[in-house]
């Protein structure tokens, strides 16, 4: 009876795949689709060819196979609404993974790509561009198209195209640019995938370019004490006015560069020059910031170097060293305080900062002179133990002839 | 004024008998030949200990042995006391010293064959310093609560673990629970402190008892020949603290040039920060237990080489009763020949773990 069960249990569930089967046999793009389907996505969750292109898969004569259910392959004007047939059908996901949005297909019609895709432009991006096709992974998954450290690459196929973008009358740089940026090292060389990549800013099923005044909305989300205190800034209703985007003004959109305290100030890489006359009021706040930083990060390093020296010379100085870390927490606060532009505040913040630096500044002070101290003391020591050694050296000689005659 | 002070001695000399230790002093003779220079390192032991002794009292003013803060009261120390720093540094500094002292001392006596008849229990209590201040070392790493010590405990401590049976007894013996913590650091400042300087005053008042009664052993060569003789007192004792001056002055220049660290606090939470090793003169036992393949036959490398360090050791104790030859005031070159294999081994091992550190 056991045997029976088990037999019957077999026939049951051990069916055959006849695509699999036959394909198997074939050579490139044919066999292609049964080797990366393995790793697919759609045949974790137990879904298999038929599901998708239709099809008995349990007939051997490939002619029975392709039934009036087949679909074979989709052109590729009809890719969205395929996977939508099924990833647009809440209640056929929810079997699946009821935690997965619905709504992809909607909002890839509001995107850049849908509607042109809605002027019979096929070589806009659809889903299988970004997903694949029989090798489809989870967003979550490292090695999906679709992970963070993959997006980059997954939209410069064909942004950074410059053949295929012809027409399309948009830069093809912005792939090499996001390279050279703070946010790409974040992400590459940190491994933080909380750093913006491509759809961050654009989105994603509704990738389009932001408007002006989203893109500051964007990087508030990371940043927003640098974005509440540009808010509260006079630049706020000039830029709004002039129709400039806050953020992207000094820090550029794809190419941003770590922020230098050279952007301050009225230098030749000073950002605040490209608008400010010289000779205007906000060109004299702006260089006066840039002053005030500059002295007050002179006074830091100048008590960082105090503290070292005494370090390397072997006194214990981590209390002060730890004491500097809250003058570099001031620097920080004064840094972003630059956002708001606002001279009276970030001199009061620096003032802060300098009664910290002036107290670490004595202690390290304080401990290069107990470092000389030290070694006057060590050299008097050392002085007075050799005259002792020698007398006694003397002493001893002097015993031994005494004991030898 | 000089009648007051003879007044005071002889008052004291007729309590004490001063006069008969003055006079066997006096009495006592040191043999003095090509190899006497070794005889120093015994006395430089001693000087280091009662620097040991002194340092460790003033650092006790100001140690408070607990998790919460034992680091910051050695921070306190050597940031804020009034020569704190010096005097850890003098008493770290003189530990690591001293050790090397001791293995200096115990090798000369054994190629010199000074564990020969009657000396056979000066070796081995000579053997059992030798594994108490092993001891005070491993107990006293651990004590300033820093990373370093901490995962070195934990690490040394874990193998101890390993042992078949006893293993995990021994662990919680030591640990005073499954983990490095406050009650390590209880336990481990004790036998510091308390423990083993009574077990040292015992030990060492029998080694240098012995010393002092059974003389100073000659070279079995030099045996057969008229070796000379000088004073104990003033000769000898002269010549040793012309050595013990020598040795403050490099253990000054140690502690001006190279104080020793504080390092950082001990975080138990934190991951075993990559190349941890235990003090030196633990480490040609650790380089071993790196480098012992996994499986030797059917038994497991690790404890397989703890069984050989313990039998090893038992080996080295009773060495006096074992070699025969030097028994019988002949050259015993099997016994030579052994430890000098053990003394490059510890030499070349101790050396790798600083050369080779990814072994």
């Amino acid at each position: 009876m056991i045997l029976a069960i088990f037999i019957s249990h077999h026939a049951l569930f051990a069916q055959r795949n006849s695509c699999i089967e036959c394909h198997q046999e074939l050579e490139d793009e044919l066999l292609a689709p049964v080797e990366t389907f393995q790793l697919d996505i759609h045949q974790q969750f137990g879904l298999s060819c038929v599901d998708c292109h239709g099809g008995n898969a349990s007939e051997e004569d490939m002619d029975l196979a392709k039934d009036e259910s087949f679909k074979g392959i989709p052109k590729r004007s009809q890719i969205p609404d395929f996977c939508a047939s099924c990833h647009s059908d809440s209640s056929y996901m929810r079997h699946y993974n009821p935690s997965l949005r619905v709504d992809q297909l909607a909002i890839y019609w509001t995107s850049e790509h849908g509607q042109l895709f809605k002027k019979k432009d096929t070589r806009v991006a659809v889903c299988t561009d970004c997903h694949g096709t029989h090798g489809i992974q989870a967003a979550t998954h490292p090695k999906s198209w679709t992970f963070p450290w993959n997006i980059p690459q997954t939209c410069s196929r064909c942004h950074s195209d410059k053949e295929y973008m012809k027409g399309y009358k948009i830069p093809t740089n912005q792939w090499e640019e996001y390279k050279e940026s703070v946010h790409a090292h974040a992400l590459f060389e940190k491994k933080d995938l909380s750093a913006p990549v491509c759809n961050d800013c654009h989105g994603n099923h509704g990738a389009s370019p932001p408007e002006v005044t989203s893109i500051a909305y964007v990087c508030h989300q990371c940043h927003p004490s640098a974005g509440e205190l540009f808010s509260q800034s006079p630049h706020k209703k000039a830029y709004d006015e002039m129709g400039i985007s806050e953020c992207e003004a000094c820090h550029g959109n794809h190419k941003i560069l770590p922020p230098s305290d050279e952007m301050l100030g009225t230098g030749e890489r000073a950002v605040c020059i490209q608008c400010h006359e010289p000779d205007s009021e906000p060109y004299q706040i702006a260089s006066r910031i840039k002053e005030k930083l500059d002295e007050f990060i002179e006074k830091i390093r100048h008590a960082e170097n105090l503290l070292e020296r005494a370090d390397r010379q072997g006194v214990e100085v981590s209390e002060p060293k730890f004491r500097l870390t809250e003058a570099n927490t001031a620097l920080i606060f004064v840094r972003n305080l630059t956002h708001s532009f606002s001279l009276v505040e970030i001199e009061e913040k620096i003032e802060e900062g300098e009664k910290i630096v002036v107290e670490v500044t004595e202690a390290g002070e304080n401990a290069l002179r107990e470092a000389r101290f030290r070694k006057t003391g060590l050299i008097i020591a050392t002085l007075f133990i050799f005259l002792l050694a020698i007398a006694l050296f003397l002493k001893i000689k002097q015993i031994d002839r005494k004991t030898s005659t | 004024m000089k009648k007051a002070l003879q007044n005071i001695y002889s008052y004291i000399d007729s309590r004490f008998k001063l006069s008969s230790l003055i006079l066997f002093a006096k009495k006592k003779k040191v043999p003095e030949h090509r190899y006497s220079f070794w005889y120093y390192f015994g006395g430089i032991c001693l000087f280091l200990f009662v620097i040991q002794v002194l340092t460790g009292i003033l650092l006790l003013l100001y140690y408070t042995p607990s998790v919460d803060s034992a680091h910051e009261s050695i921070q306190y120390i050597m940031s804020q006391v009034k020569f704190g720093w010096l005097m850890r540094s003098v008493h770290s500094w003189s530990a690591n010293i001293l050790i090397a002292a001791i293995f200096i001392h115990m090798f000369s006596s054994f190629f010199l064959k000074a564990y020969r008849s009657p000396r056979e229990l000066t070796w081995i209590t000579g053997f059992f310093l030798l594994l108490i201040f092993l001891l005070f070392g491993f107990s006293g790493y651990l004590l300033p609560w820093n990373e370093l010590s901490f995962f070195a405990t934990r690490v040394a401590t874990d193998l101890a673990g390993t042992l078949p049976l006893i293993g995990s007894q021994i662990k919680s013996f030591i640990l005073g629970g499954t983990e490095v913590s406050g009650a390590t650091i209880s336990r481990f400042f004790w036998l510091h402190i308390a423990i083993l300087p009574l077990l040292t005053i015992i030990v060492l008042g029998i080694h240098v008892l012995l010393v002092q009664i059974l003389g100073m052993s000659t070279p079995i060569g030099l045996g057969k020949k008229k070796v000379s003789e000088v004073p104990f007192f003033p000769n000898f004792i002269l010549k040793d603290s012309l050595g013990w001056m020598l040795i403050l002055a490099l253990i000054g220049v140690l502690c001006v040039f190279f104080p020793w660290e504080v390092g950082q606090k001990a975080d138990p939470f934190a991951p075993t920060p990559l190349g941890i090793k235990p003090e030196w003169y633990f480490t040609f036992m650790f380089t071993t237990l790196k480098i012992i393949p996994a499986h030797i036959f059917t038994l497991e490398g690790e404890i397989l080489a703890i069984f050989g360090f313990m039998i090893g050791g038992f080996f080295w104790m009773l060495v006096p009763l074992l070699d025969r030859n030097a028994a019988k005031e002949r050259k015993s070159p099997v016994f030579s020949t052994i430890g000098w294999i053990v003394f490059l081994y510890i030499v070349v091992m101790t050396a790798l773990t600083y050369l080779l550190p990814g072994l």
